[in-house]
C-alpha cells in the first residue's frame, strides 16, 4: 500500500487512543478528588503525564487547578496532544485515507469529532465532565470496535494497530511512572486508606480495578506495577500492548520469526522479549523510573524504525529521474 | 401538502404545465409530495441535511481558513427528465464530444480545420487553455477528453441548450451519486412508481473507461487518481470515486518518475503506475513542462506520457475547447468533423471577434450577456438587463479593446422547479449537468447534476456563489408511467409533411 496512507492510519489510531487515554487520566482524577477531600489537588501530575508541561506552565502559568488542566487537556486547540487536537488530527489523517478505511469508521470518527467540537463550545465538558469523558471514552471503543469489525485484517489494519498498540503502551507506562512517582513520595500516607484509594485509581484509569483483583487480589505497588507492565493477557498491559504491536509489524513485513530482521522489528522484539524475562522484584529494585525511562527511549527508536522502513521510502540507487536519464 | 399555491410564474417549470397541472412523468412524486403532512417534506429534507454533515459529503471554500468545509446545500425536491427527452440529449452529447476529441486532436497535430478555413487561426492560439507542450502529441487511443461535465439548461421556449463544455476534470459526480442514494432512502415508494434509471454504476463504467487507455502490457493495469489533497474543494469527491472504483488515491508526493515509468512510494518498495486519472489542472501537473513552483505534480511525468508508458484522464491540453469562442463555432466543428447538424443546440451566440458579431453586440449591449472567454465559475460576465448604462459603457469599451476575448448570448430565462424554501415549495432556477465517458465508446450517465439558485430570482447556480443540488431522475420510459403523457405522444394523427 501507499506509504503516506500507511502512515496517515497508523497516526489516526494512535491519535484515537491518545484523545481515549487523555480522558482516562482527567477522568479517574476527577473521582479521585472527590474520594480525598482533606487532600489537596493533584492536577500537576496529569499534565506530566502528558510529557506537555514547559508548554502548559508557559500558558498557563505555573499553578494547576482542575479548570485550566482540562481546558489545557481537553479543549485548547493550540496544546497539540489535547482531546480535541488530538480528534482534530485524527479525522484529518482519516480523511486522506477515506477510500481505504470503512465508512463506519470514517463516520463515528466525524461524529466523535463533532462531539468533542460542540462540547468545546457548550461548555458541556465543565458542566458534567464524567459523562462527557465516558462519552468520549465510548467513542473511541467504538471506532476501536468498528475498526475491528468493518476493515479488512491486511496490512492497513495492521498500521493502525501498530499505532493504536504503541501509543497505549507508552501512556500505560507513563501513567505508571507518574503515580508510582508521586505516591512513593507521600511516605506518611503509605498504608492509609488514602495509599489504596490511590492505587484503586491509577488501576481504574487503565480500566484495570477489576481484572487486576481478580488475578492478584491485594492491592500492593509491586503487583500493579507487575499487572500493568509486565501481565500478557490484560489489554492495556504495556507488555501486551507491545506483543500485539510485535505481531503487526511481523504480519506487515512478512519476515518470518528469526530470521534476519530490519531495526524496527529488531528492537521491538528485543524490548518484549526483555518484559517477558523481567522480574517486578528486580524491576523496582533498580528503580522503576529508570526502567520506564530506558523503555521510553527504546519504544521512541522502535517509532523512527518504522518511519524509515515504512514511510520514508527513498528511490532506488538505481533509479533516475526520466530527464537526467534523457539526457 | 397543498401544492395549490405554488407559483409557476412566466417561466418554464419543469414540473408543471403552465396551466398549472403537473407533468405527466412527475404525477407519482407530486401525489407523494401532497400526501405529506405539512412539515414533513421539511422532516425530510433535516434528515437529509443531518446525514450529509455525518457522512462528511462537504466541500472546501477557497479563500477562507484552510479546512473549512461546508455542505453542498442539497434540495430533495427532485428535477425530472423524460425518456424522450434524455434521448435526445444522450445522442447531442455524444455527437458533441465526439467532434470535440476529432477537434482537439486536429488542432495539436495537422490544423486541418484551420487550413480548411472552417475555423480561424487566431482562435486556437489565444486560447487561454491551448498548451504548446501538447502541440505533436498522440494520446493513447487518440482519445483526449475522456470525461466532461457538460452544462445544459432549458430556456422559456422550452428548448434545451448547451451552456459550457468542461472538457477540463468536471466535478460534481459525486454528489449525484450520494443524492440518489440519500433520495432512494427518502422517498423509495416514488421510485418504485416512477421508473428512474440508475446512476450506481458510474464508477464501473469510470473505472472501464481508464483501464481501457492503459499502455499494453498485460495484466490487470494499475489505475490511480491524483488529487491536489485533502484541501481542494473537491477532495471528497476524489475520495469517494477512488473508494467506489478501488483504486489508490495518491498525492503528487505519492508519485515519482524513474528508468522511464511512473512508480508509487509503497510500505513494500515501488510499484507501477499504468493510468492516472487526475484531478490537478495542466497547469500544476508537472513542474518540468508547466509551472515550475508547482508541489502538486509529479516531476517528470509529461516525459512518460509522451513516451507512452502511462495515461492521462483528462489529456492535458483539452482546456482549449472550453475556451467561450471555440465555443460559439462548436456548430461548424461539428458540421466541419462529421457533416452532421448540431442536434443540441448551442445558446445562440454572437463572437465579437467577427465584424457582424462585433456590430450587434456592440448595438444590443443591454440585452445580452457578455462573458469574457476563459473565466469561469460566473466571473467576468455583463448581464445586460441587470446593468446601469455606465456599466454597460465599460463593458462596451473592453470589448472593443480586445474583441477575441469576448462574446455574447441573449438572457436566457433558465427554467425552474420547485424548491423547498423556508417549508413551503417555490421555484429555483436550474442548470443540469451530465456527464459523459468517452472510452471504447461514449457512455452519457443517464442523470447528472442538477444545481439549483437557492436564491430567489438569482440565476447563479455555482456552489461558490449560493447553488445547491437536486437529484435528477431520468424516466427508463415514458409510456410505463402511471398515467399515459398528455403532452407528448410519439405518434399524432396529423402526421403530414410540409
Amino acid at each position: 500500500m501507499l506509504s503516506r496512507v500507511a502512515e496517515s492510519i497508523y497516526w489516526m489510531s494512535r491519535y484515537v487512543e491518545r484523545a481515549e487515554n487523555v480522558a482516562r487520566f482527567v477522568d479517574v482524577n476527577l473521582n479521585l478528588m472527590l474520594d480525598t477531600p482533606t487532600a489537596d489537588q493533584q492536577w500537576q501530575p496529569l499534565v506530566n503525564i502528558t510529557g506537555d508541561h514547559a508548554d502548559f506552565a508557559k500558558r498557563h502559568g505555573g499553578v494547576a487547578s482542575s479548570e485550566n488542566v482540562i481546558q489545557f487537556l481537553t479543549f485548547d486547540r493550540e496544546n497539540p496532544n489535547s482531546i480535541i487536537s488530538c480528534l482534530r488530527a485524527a479525522r484529518e489523517n482519516a480523511r486522506s485515507v477515506r477510500e481505504i478505511i470503512s465508512s463506519e469508521m470514517w463516520l463515528q470518527l466525524n461524529t466523535f469529532y463533532l462531539m468533542v467540537n460542540s462540547a468545546a463550545s457548550s461548555g458541556k465538558g465543565f458542566e458534567s465532565p464524567h459523562n462527557f469523558f465516558n462519552d468520549v471514552k465510548m467513542a473511541s471503543h467504538l471506532f476501536t470496535g468498528l475498526t475491528n469489525a468493518t476493515m479488512t485484517h491486511g496490512e492497513a489494519w495492521h498500521f493502525g494497530r501498530l499505532g493504536l498498540m504503541l501509543e497505549r503502551a507508552d501512556k500505560t507506562s507513563r501513567i505508571l511512572d507518574v503515580k508510582y512517582f508521586i505516591l512513593l513520595r507521600s511516605v506518611a500516607e503509605v498504608g492509609t486508606i488514602y495509599d489504596d484509594v490511590q492505587w484503586v485509581a491509577v488501576l481504574r484509569s487503565a480500566s484495570a480495578f477489576e481484572m487486576y483483583r481478580k488475578r492478584h487480589g491485594r492491592i500492593s505497588p509491586t503487583g500493579i506495577v507487575e499487572f500493568l507492565l509486565l501481565d500478557a493477557e490484560f489489554p492495556r498491559a504495556v507488555r501486551y500492548c507491545l506483543n500485539s504491536a510485535r505481531d503487526s509489524l511481523h504480519a506487515i513485513s512478512g519476515t518470518p520469526e528469526g530470521s534476519d530482521r530490519k531495526p524496527a522489528e529488531k528492537l521491538l522484539g528485543q524490548i518484549c522479549s526483555d518484559l517477558a524475562h523481567a522480574s517486578v522484584e528486580e524491576i523496582v529494585k533498580a528503580g522503576l523510573h529508570e526502567y520506564l525511562d530506558t523503555l521510553q527511549t527504546n519504544l521512541n527508536r522502535a517509532s523512527t524504525g518504522i518511519y524509515e522502513r515504512f514511510f520514508a521510502t527513498r528511490v532506488p540507487e538505481s533509479g533516475r529521474p526520466a530527464k537526467e536519464k534523457a539526457q | 401538502m397543498n401544492l395549490a399555491g405554488y407559483e409557476i410564474g412566466k417561466f418554464y417549470d419543469e414540473m408543471f404545465e403552465d396551466d398549472g397541472r403537473p407533468r405527466a412523468p412527475v404525477r407519482p412524486l407530486v401525489k407523494k409530495i401532497e400526501s405529506l403532512s405539512p412539515g414533513e417534506l421539511a422532516n425530510r429534507q433535516q434528515a437529509a441535511d443531518r446525514a450529509l454533515v455525518q457522512a462528511g459529503i462537504t466541500f472546501n471554500v477557497y479563500g477562507e481558513s484552510a479546512g473549512l468545509e461546508k455542505v453542498l446545500p442539497f434540495d430533495l425536491v427532485p428535477r425530472m427528465v423524460t425518456a424522450t427527452e434524455w434521448e435526445t440529449i444522450e445522442k447531442g452529447l455524444k455527437q458533441r464530444i465526439h467532434a470535440l476529441n476529432l477537434f482537439i486532436d486536429d488542432i495539436y497535430n495537422d490544423r486541418r480545420i484551420i487550413k480548411d478555413r472552417a475555423v480561424p487561426p487566431e482562435i486556437i492560439t489565444s486560447s487561454k487553455g491551448f498548451r504548446t507542450q501538447c502541440v505533436g502529441l498522440h494520446p493513447p487511443r487518440g482519445l483526449w477528453c475522456h470525461i466532461t461535465g457538460t452544462d445544459l439548461v432549458r430556456h422559456s421556449d422550452g428548448q434545451i441548450y448547451v451552456l459550457e463544455d468542461n472538457l477540463r476534470c468536471p466535478s460534481g459526480v459525486s454528489y449525484v451519486l450520494e443524492n440518489r442514494r440519500l433520495m432512494k432512502s427518502l422517498f423509495p415508494e416514488v421510485f418504485d412508481a416512477s421508473k428512474i434509471r440508475p446512476v450506481s454504476n458510474y464508477p464501473i463504467h469510470l473505472r472501464d473507461m481508464l483501464e481501457y487507455l492503459a499502455p499494453d502490457g498485460g495484466g490487470t493495469p494499475r489505475v490511480v487518481l491524483l488529487t491536489p489533497g485533502v484541501y481542494n474543494s473537491a477532495y471528497f469527491e476524489h475520495s469517494f470515486l477512488a473508494q467506489q472504483m478501488g483504486v489508490e488515491l495518491v498525492q503528487g508526493s505519492d508519485l515519482v518518475v524513474f528508468d522511464g515509468f511512473v512508480w508509487m512510494r509503497t510500505t513494500k518498495g515501488f510499484e507501477h503506475v499504468d493510468v492516472i486519472y487526475r484531478r490537478v489542472d495542466d497547469d500544476f501537473l508537472d513542474p518540468e513542462a508547466f509551472r515550475a513552483d508547482s508541489m502538486l505534480g509529479v516531476p517528470g511525468l509529461m516525459e512518460v506520457y509522451k513516451a507512452g508508458h502511462v495515461a492521462l484522464a483528462n489529456a492535458p491540453g483539452t482546456g482549449v475547447a472550453d475556451d467561450k469562442v471555440v465555443y460559439a463555432y462548436v456548430p461548424r466543428i461539428i458540421k466541419y468533423y462529421l457533416g452532421e447538424d448540431i442536434i443540441l443546440p448551442n445558446v445562440p451566440t454572437y463572437i465579437c471577434a467577427e465584424a457582424d458579431g462585433l456590430a450587434y453586440v456592440l448595438e444590443h449591449l443591454p440585452e445580452l450577456v457578455v462573458k469574457a472567454a476563459n473565466e469561469s465559475g460566473g466571473y467576468g460576465m455583463l448581464i445586460g438587463p441587470h446593468a446601469t448604462a455606465a456599466e454597460c459603457a465599460e463593458f462596451a469599451r473592453r470589448i472593443k479593446a480586445d474583441p477575441r476575448n469576448y462574446i455574447a448570448q441573449p438572457t436566457l430565462s433558465l427554467s425552474r422547479v420547485p424548491t423547498l424554501v423556508n417549508g413551503a415549495l417555490e421555484g429555483r432556477h436550474v442548470d443540469l449537468r451530465p456527464y459523459i465517458l468517452y472510452g471504447k465508446d461514449i457512455f452519457v450517465l443517464p442523470g447528472g447534476l442538477t444545481r439549483v439558485a437557492l436564491k430567489k430570482g438569482s440565476l447563479v447556480v455555482n456552489s461558490s456563489q449560493g447553488g445547491g443540488t437536486k437529484d435528477t431522475w431520468v424516466l427508463a420510459s415514458d409510456v410505463g408511467t402511471a398515467e399515459q403523457s398528455q403532452t407528448q405522444g410519439p405518434m399524432t394523427a396529423s402526421g403530414g409533411r410540409t
